[in-house]
């Protein structure tokens, strides 16, 4: 588990945040209203995005081409986000979303990434042995599957389109979204019905 | 130019030898209230044009190794950012004492 | 700087083999398991400022970025055949292959 900070790290943060508003540059206030912004983002927002991808084609090929514009359309203002790129899992090809030099996550529509996508571990290792990681999550594709790792290092941030699990017909968006997980959208796991 | 193999620098983990038998934790615990509000300074102050994310990541990869790899994820993020105020003087130097 | 992308959607193209970590301080968004490594453009995502100069607050020029496809085999030796690893990687750190 991640450790707490250091009684130093929270005496440099105290001691930054009063000489930023000393100076006027940043103060308590801004950065509480924009914490609570971001708090708000959440995988939610990603599982729409996906439950509405399986079930309306022009959303899915909204989706795939332009991520932002599909994000506006769930109503969740991506002014100022980096790009957006959805990576289309198929019965050939599935696809893991690694950032190896930092932590790039697709924050926007999967709100904060969680402490193990940031792990040390994660990052060295998903990108080397992906079945192997993927085996830890009890997730094991097939041999004739091919396991395409995303390395995150330029300006776009990446979520998984995963493929709509059989036993769905018929189920509405929100049934749909309830089977989308963060864990599938970055492509440690796979939904199921 | 050396025959040796080149060794890249600390944050660049893809397939890090050591690493390569730690499992991952499955640690779902979301940030604590130092981490968000690291965060959200963060967003401030590159909202206010007065940092970048690229920047950002250059602080982090200049903390020392043996730093890098004891601090939190966002004490890093922190000593960055305390560090690139003081580089562009909009605060003291005596904010990283 | 030329108009559009160098290379097309199917090009071979390799990672330069360079290392400028030995030579100062710098941002480098190239990860080192793909320097001098061959692979597939899968196609252009567009024109973004440079961030090894964004980082240093540096004038940053716009550059293509690719998607590049790698079989993973070369790089690691181990996994599984038709694995692949695809990364974001800036024109001027790719040559014909």
């Amino acid at each position: 588990m991640a450790a707490p900070p250091r009684p130093d790290s929270i005496a440099l943060l105290d001691r930054l945040m009063a000489a930023l508003e000393a100076k006027g540059i940043a103060t308590e206030a801004e950065v509480a209203a924009r914490q609570a912004i971001t708090d708000r983002a959440s995988p939610e927002t990603g599982a729409r995005m996906v439950a509405k991808a399986w079930t309306d084609p022009a959303y899915r090929a909204l989706l795939l081409s332009d991520g932002k514009a599909a994000a506006e359309e769930m109503g969740v203002s991506m002014a100022g986000a980096p790009p957006l790129g959805v990576l289309e899992n198929t019965p050939a090809r599935h696809h893991l979303v690694v950032c190896t030099l930092c932590s790039c996550y697709p924050r926007a529509v999967l709100g904060y990434p969680p402490n193990w996508y940031k792990s040390f571990a994660y990052r060295s290792r998903a990108v080397r042995e992906p079945r192997a990681v993927l085996a830890e999550w009890g997730l094991n594709l097939a041999d004739n599957v091919e396991l395409r790792v995303v390395d995150s290092t330029a300006d776009y941030r990446w979520m998984v389109l995963p493929m709509r699990p059989a036993g769905t017909e018929g189920w509405d968006e929100a049934r749909l979204a309830s089977l989308v997980t963060r864990d599938a959208m970055i492509g440690v796991a796979v939904p199921v019905a | 130019m050396s025959e040796e193999t080149p060794i890249p620098a600390i944050h660049d983990l893809g397939g890090a030898a050591r690493f390569r038998c730690t499992p991952v934790e499955h640690d779902e615990v979301p940030p604590d209230a130092f981490g968000k509000k690291v965060d959200a300074l963060r967003q401030i102050l590159a909202q206010k044009g007065l940092m970048t994310v690229d920047e950002l990541r250059r602080g982090i990869e200049s903390i020392p190794e043996a730093e890098y790899f004891a601090l939190g994820y966002y004490e890093r993020w922190l000593r960055s950012i305390a560090g690139l105020m003081v580089e562009k003087g909009m605060v003291a130097k005596d904010v990283l004492e | 700087m030329s108009d559009g992308p160098r290379f097309a959607p199917g090009a071979t193209v390799r990672v330069k083999d360079d290392w400028p970590e030995r030579r100062g301080p710098c941002h480098i968004r190239t990860p080192h398991y793909i320097r001098g490594r061959t692979g597939t453009v899968v196609r252009p995502l567009g024109a973004f400022a440079n961030p090894e100069d964004l980082a240093f607050a540096r004038p940053a020029p716009k550059r293509t970025l690719y998607h590049v496809l790698f079989p993973q085999e070369p790089i690691w030796h181990e996994g599984r055949a038709g694995d692949t690893v695809m990364v974001e990687v800036f024109e001027h750190w790719l040559e014909e292959a």
